[in-house]
């Protein structure tokens, strides 16, 4: 083994290196284009910075608006629209159930199809190109289309978070496929299984946790989406939201958002405890 | 006539690496034959190509007057049964039970509702009980694959295969990433199982000395050709330089006998 490498050639190189300074090899090689490019970045940053207008008038205005606001927080208004509050509250969460039920339904086999290690070319593209459609269109876009067509209300809004959560869903579910461990599921085909049977018992228990922990995060995003796609005519808690604020009944919104904060972080909590049960 | 034949079976990959040049091979019902090779010789490729886990390229592998290579998708599930595996670091399914490990193979045989539902014939929970009893586990079924160490992962391994109820077992290296003694211990269950239900098996395996001590046969595979076909005292130095490379032979062969006695005697 030694005799390929002849001592003394080794040692000359290894006498020219020792001494010398080490760095780990730089991420842009090329010295110039890499000062070029930090120089620029900061460059473009203080131009963008500087192209905000900002109106101090304006502001110093607003400023009393803005601090009213924010001391409602402080008196939050339960009582006064309790009737409006209920039922938008209602409203809400039967949307989220509904939309984050049906959305999850939908997505699992978009998920299968969209996972290149068990779907065919052509189920790919297809099953991808939904999740691509899915998630270019955003919600407040969708929400705006689906209550010009079905009119106000929270039909409009359970519609568009159902289709949001397909994009959401199997984008993430059809990645956590994909990188499954591949022996645990050939073990299973070699058994003589048939698809179906190939999936449950090869690719679901690896990605079961997953889709669990995605379903309640998703439950909980569609809870605060329902919130906002209020503001644009979709039902639900955010209709009230908004009717407050115009309405400057700003002590009625702080009781809304407060209510929100509470059911989001209940929601982050049961997560938490269902997602260390599942693992 | 035996019982599986390979005939100029051949695979190669979309890169152009020839895995498998023309391998032609016999196995009698019940022989034991191990495979050996150096890493990338081809040797998981070959027994995949037996079951199709891989498709060959050409050539044909037939197992009992039944050409599996022209098989459609159907028929091949059928004989996949007939064809347990055992595979390197375990391929258990490690959030299911081991009692569903064990089950699954039988995926082959029961419908997709009753698989689904875990509702097993009685005669497929007797087996899987018998067979966990066999390999000392009874105890564990209810336990999640994942939480057995690797000797406890492989045994229920082996009792995935031959509730398959098979007539070959395709066996990729079982002993890789476990300790000595327990290597041992599984490749002498292995082989006691092949006799006690006649099963012919091809072992993937890279310790020649455990190859040697274990199986009747020894093939040799280099760069996806047989180098060596024979009894296991055949493999002189100059076979295994042949099959592996340069190398100084005599510690591994001589080796096997003292090393024997030492872990005879740890027992």
């Amino acid at each position: 083994m030694t005799a390929a490498l002849p001592p003394d050639a080794t040692h000359r190189e290894l006498d020219d290196i020792l001494g010398t300074r080490w760095r780990r090899p730089p991420l842009v090689r090329r010295a110039w284009l890499r000062w070029a490019l930090i120089v620029g970045g900061l460059l473009y940053l203080v131009a963008a910075i500087a192209s905000v207008e900002v109106n101090w008038a304006r502001v110093y205005e607003g400023l009393d608006r803005g601090a009213a606001f924010v001391m409602a927080f402080t008196r939050p208004d339960f009582v006064t629209r309790a009737d409006a509050i209920w039922d938008g509250m209602l409203e809400s969460i039967v949307m989220t159930v509904a939309s984050s039920v049906v959305g999850i339904a939908i997505s699992i086999p978009i998920a299968l199809g969209a996972a290149r290690n068990i779907a065919p070319l052509p189920v790919y593209m297809v099953c991808r190109g939904i999740i691509a459609v899915s998630r270019a269109l955003q919600e407040i876009i969708v929400a705006i289309l689906l209550v010009a067509i079905f009119g106000f209300g929270p039909l409009a809004g359970f519609l568009t978070l159902s289709f949001a959560t397909i994009g959401f869903l199997s984008k993430l579910l059809a990645e956590d496929i994909e990188s499954m461990d591949r022996s645990q599921a050939e073990a299973v085909r070699a058994t003589g299984a048939r698809w179906g049977q190939w999936i449950d018992y090869g690719v679901k228990p690896q990605v079961i946790p997953r889709l669990i922990g995605l379903s309640i995060y998703r439950v909980d995003i569609n809870f605060r989406e329902s919130a906002i796609l209020g503001l644009v005519g979709a039902g639900g808690i955010g209709a009230t939201l908004n009717t407050a604020f115009d309405r400057y009944e700003y002590d009625t919104a702080a009781a809304i958002l407060l209510l929100i904060i509470v059911i989001v972080m209940a929601l982050e909590y049961v997560s938490g405890i269902v997602r260390a049960r599942v693992q | 006539m035996p019982m599986l034949t390979l005939d100029a079976l051949t695979k190669t990959y979309k890169t152009g690496d020839q895995a498998l040049k023309a391998v032609t091979l016999d196995v009698p019902a019940g022989q034991v034959l191990a495979l050996i090779g150096p890493s990338g010789a081809g040797k998981s490729t070959l027994i995949r190509c037996i079951n199709r886990l891989v498709e060959p390229t050409s050539g044909t592998a037939t197992l009992d007057g039944v050409e599996l290579t022209r098989l459609g998708p159907a028929a091949l599930r059928r004989e996949r049964r007939r064809m347990g595996m055992i595979f390197q670091e375990y391929a258990l399914v490690e959030r299911l039970t081991v009692m569903e490990n064990v089950l699954s193979g039988r995926l082959g045989y029961v419908g997709f509702w009753r698989s689904l539902t875990r509702r097993y014939p009685q005669r497929d929970v007797d087996e899987a009980f018998r067979l966990l009893d066999r390999v000392g586990l009874l105890h564990m079924a209810d336990k999640r694959a994942d939480q057995l160490s690797g000797g406890q992962r492989q045994r229920v391994g082996i009792c995935r295969a031959l509730i398959q109820d098979p007539a070959l077992l395709l066996v990729d290296e079982p002993t890789a990433s476990l300790d000595p003694k327990t290597s041992r211990q599984i490749m002498r269950l292995i082989c006691e199982l092949c006799a006690e239900r006649g099963l012919a098996a091809i072992i993937n395996i890279h310790d020649v000395a455990l190859a040697q001590r274990f199986v009747a046969r020894v093939i040799g595979l280099r760069m996806g050709e047989i180098v060596y076909d024979g009894p296991p005292d055949g493999l002189s130095p100059d076979k295994l330089t042949e099959i592996y490379g340069e190398e100084d032979w005599e510690a591994t062969i001589e080796k096997v006998d003292e090393e024997d006695d030492a872990v005879e005697a740890a027992e």
